[in-house]
């Protein structure tokens, strides 16, 4: 007889996505409700953290209840509640941890607090029956940009990971320098698209002691002098060309790091995960690497790429299984280790 | 009567009666209370450091292990819903409604400043909690205990100089508590014209047993909310939603 069958509801509030879904037996995504902050923090260019917690606390009720509606479950037929504890916005974290552990002591349910990149890794769960690990995943978002080597669910080990700031943030600063507007992702990817990127030859950095981490102020800083030395000589300069070949330097930094790693660990399994993980020109280029090795390219679609709770509750389905319970007094840890408890 | 008849009894008219779950997480002090009509159940109030993302809820937990209680006997949640620490609130505000969401309870917004004058029930002349705001101001208020609690002045966040001449207007004593009184004692003595006193140490901060008492004369008036449209009330903008107010109305001036 088949044992009983796990469904979680998850809940994430780490930046400015108040998140909550209903994941069953750790694939299955009953309900995935997000709801995005995003137009609010447009107004100031980036998210402001007050302003998201606020938000956070106003939208979260509903946003579980359309999840459990949604998925056509009640609370009663859930067997744990999955939390997003860190890394992110202390402020922020802290709603969902709160009412998390409140519906879970209400209902009697364990509690499972799950790490914010191993959602996005878990994301990659969702769509590929087939992934299991060993694999190496590439996280890339507007706060984090990390090389993991998946060793085991809920095992990682963090390769390489940015010294400076990560690859979204990047874009996003680059964007606003270029008149874009925030969030920078998005339009850089689309921006360069009408543009050339052998066009300008922006600086890829390596570094020298350790081979898979990055650094992505140089680029961000090349491009901001580019504009300036344009402007100084009173010439013209192409958005789109800037924005392509931007992308270009960026993407391939990724890349290569990326194809070192799986050489390096002989794995012929690859995904990537987080916000940028949407990008098309990085998408492109790692199906092309990939293939060219016989390495089999795994990414989530978009929905799951950006900030969501179903990653959540994947990640707290394995989680789950390998016996992580979190106690009453869990809190919000705003800098949260990859693979500490 | 028998003793074993009179406890069966009590039980019988307790679980006939309202009891409220009191929550105040708004200043430094953490505390936890179940109320009922007549009387406290229990309560847990802790003045430490410790944050209360990690007290509230174990807080509870003990209480409702002490008590033997069965959360899904209580009536209500009651929470200090501002002003405060902004992430203090927060973490009493998503216990509440996470609560109420998993318990479907209604919730019940009690003022933190109106909680902290129910403190001084009986009290002569006028009472005004002040809790440190930074910026130089206190939240504040003005109430009284006549034969009900009064709220002369509803909560507001002033600077201490201006509640000063607000207390000196009325010419009345003032009893002031709160986690304010430790920052403004001094300036309150040199600015006030009145008879001042300062609440002693059992009723000088924030307790849940007030919020919740409170709360029982909310419920009886029918003001309770549903979890969801639960959120505190700050008194006041983040800093990023000021300034840029600020900006552009020195732009609309500059036009």
């Amino acid at each position: 007889m088949k044992e009983k069958e796990i469904t979680i509801l998850a809940i994430e509030s780490s930046c400015d996505e108040t998140a909550a879904a209903v994941v069953r037996e750790g694939r299955e995504i009953l309900s995935n409700v997000i709801s995005s902050q995003i137009e609010l923090h447009k107004l100031y260019g980036g998210v402001v953290p007050e302003i998201a917690s606020r938000k956070h606390i106003e939208k979260i009720n509903q946003v579980i209840e359309e999840a459990l509606k949604e998925a056509g479950v009640t609370l009663d037929e859930i067997d744990a509640i999955g939390v997003t504890y860190g890394p992110g916005l202390v402020g922020a974290l802290l709603v969902g941890v709160a009412e998390a552990k409140a519906i879970a002591y209400a209902k009697g349910l364990p509690l499972v607090g799950v790490h914010h990149i191993e959602g996005h890794i878990s994301a990659n769960y969702i769509e590929n029956k087939d992934l299991e690990p060993p694999f190496v995943c590439l996280v890339v978002s507007g706060g984090h940009t990390h090389l993991v080597r998946v060793k085991d669910y809920g095992t990682y080990e963090i390769i390489g990971r940015t010294r400076d700031d990560a690859a979204g943030e990047a874009f996003d600063k680059v964007a606003r320098a270029i008149g874009l507007g925030y969030p920078g992702g998005p339009k850089i990817d689309k921006l360069s698209k009408e543009g050339n990127p052998e066009a300008i030859v922006f600086p890829k950095a390596h570094m020298s002691d350790s081979p898979y981490d990055f650094s992505f102020s140089g680029v961000k800083s090349a491009v901001l002098n580019y504009i300036n030395g344009c402007q100084m000589k009173g010439e013209s300069y192409s958005q789109a060309d800037i924005a392509a070949s931007f992308q270009k330097a960026v993407t391939d930094v990724l890349v290569e790091n990326a194809m070192k790693a799986v050489d390096e660990f002989g794995l012929k399994k690859f995904a990537i995960a987080g916000g940028v993980a949407s990008n098309s020109a990085l998408r492109a280029a790692m199906q092309e690497a990939c293939d060219k090795k016989g390495v089999k390219f795994y990414h989530p679609s978009p929905i799951y790429c950006t900030d969501n709770a179903a990653m959540i509750g994947v990640a707290a389905y394995y989680e789950y299984l390998a016996g992580t319970r979190h106690g009453w007094d869990l809190n919000a840890v705003p800098n949260l280790k990859l693979g500490e408890r | 009567m028998t003793f074993l008849k009179q406890m069966i009894d009590n039980e019988k008219e307790r679980s006939e009666t309202m009891r409220i779950l009191a929550l105040d997480s708004s200043g430094l002090v953490a505390s936890v209370a179940v109320v009922e009509e007549e009387q406290t159940i229990a309560e847990y109030t802790v003045n430490y450091k410790k944050t209360h993302s990690q007290t509230l809820l174990p807080m509870l937990d003990e209480i409702v292990k002490m008590t033997e209680m069965n959360l899904g006997e209580i009536d209500a949640i009651a929470v200090a819903g501002g002003p405060g620490s902004f992430t203090g609130l927060r973490i009493g505000s998503a216990t509440a409604k996470g609560l109420g969401l998993a318990l479907k309870k209604p919730l019940i917004h009690i003022p933190t400043v109106d909680g902290l004058a129910y403190n001084l029930y009986g009290n002569e002349g006028v009472i005004c909690p002040i809790m440190d705001a930074r910026r130089n101001q206190v939240y504040t208020g003005i109430y009284r205990f006549r034969e009900e609690f009064v709220v002369e002045e509803p909560q507001m966040a002033i600077e201490i100089s201006a509640l000063a001449e607000k207390l000196n207007e009325r010419g009345e004593q003032v009893t002031f508590l709160g986690d304010g009184v430790p920052v403004y004692k001094e300036q309150l003595e040199q600015l006030l014209h009145v008879p001042v006193r300062f609440a002693p140490s059992h009723m000088n901060r924030q307790r849940a047993a007030a919020v919740g008492t409170l709360a029982v004369q909310y419920w009886k008036e029918g003001k309770i909310e549903r979890a969801e449209d639960h959120q505190p009330d700050y008194l006041r903008m983040s800093q990023a939603e000021r300034e840029r107010l600020e900006r552009e109305e020195k732009e609309q001036q500059g036009k």
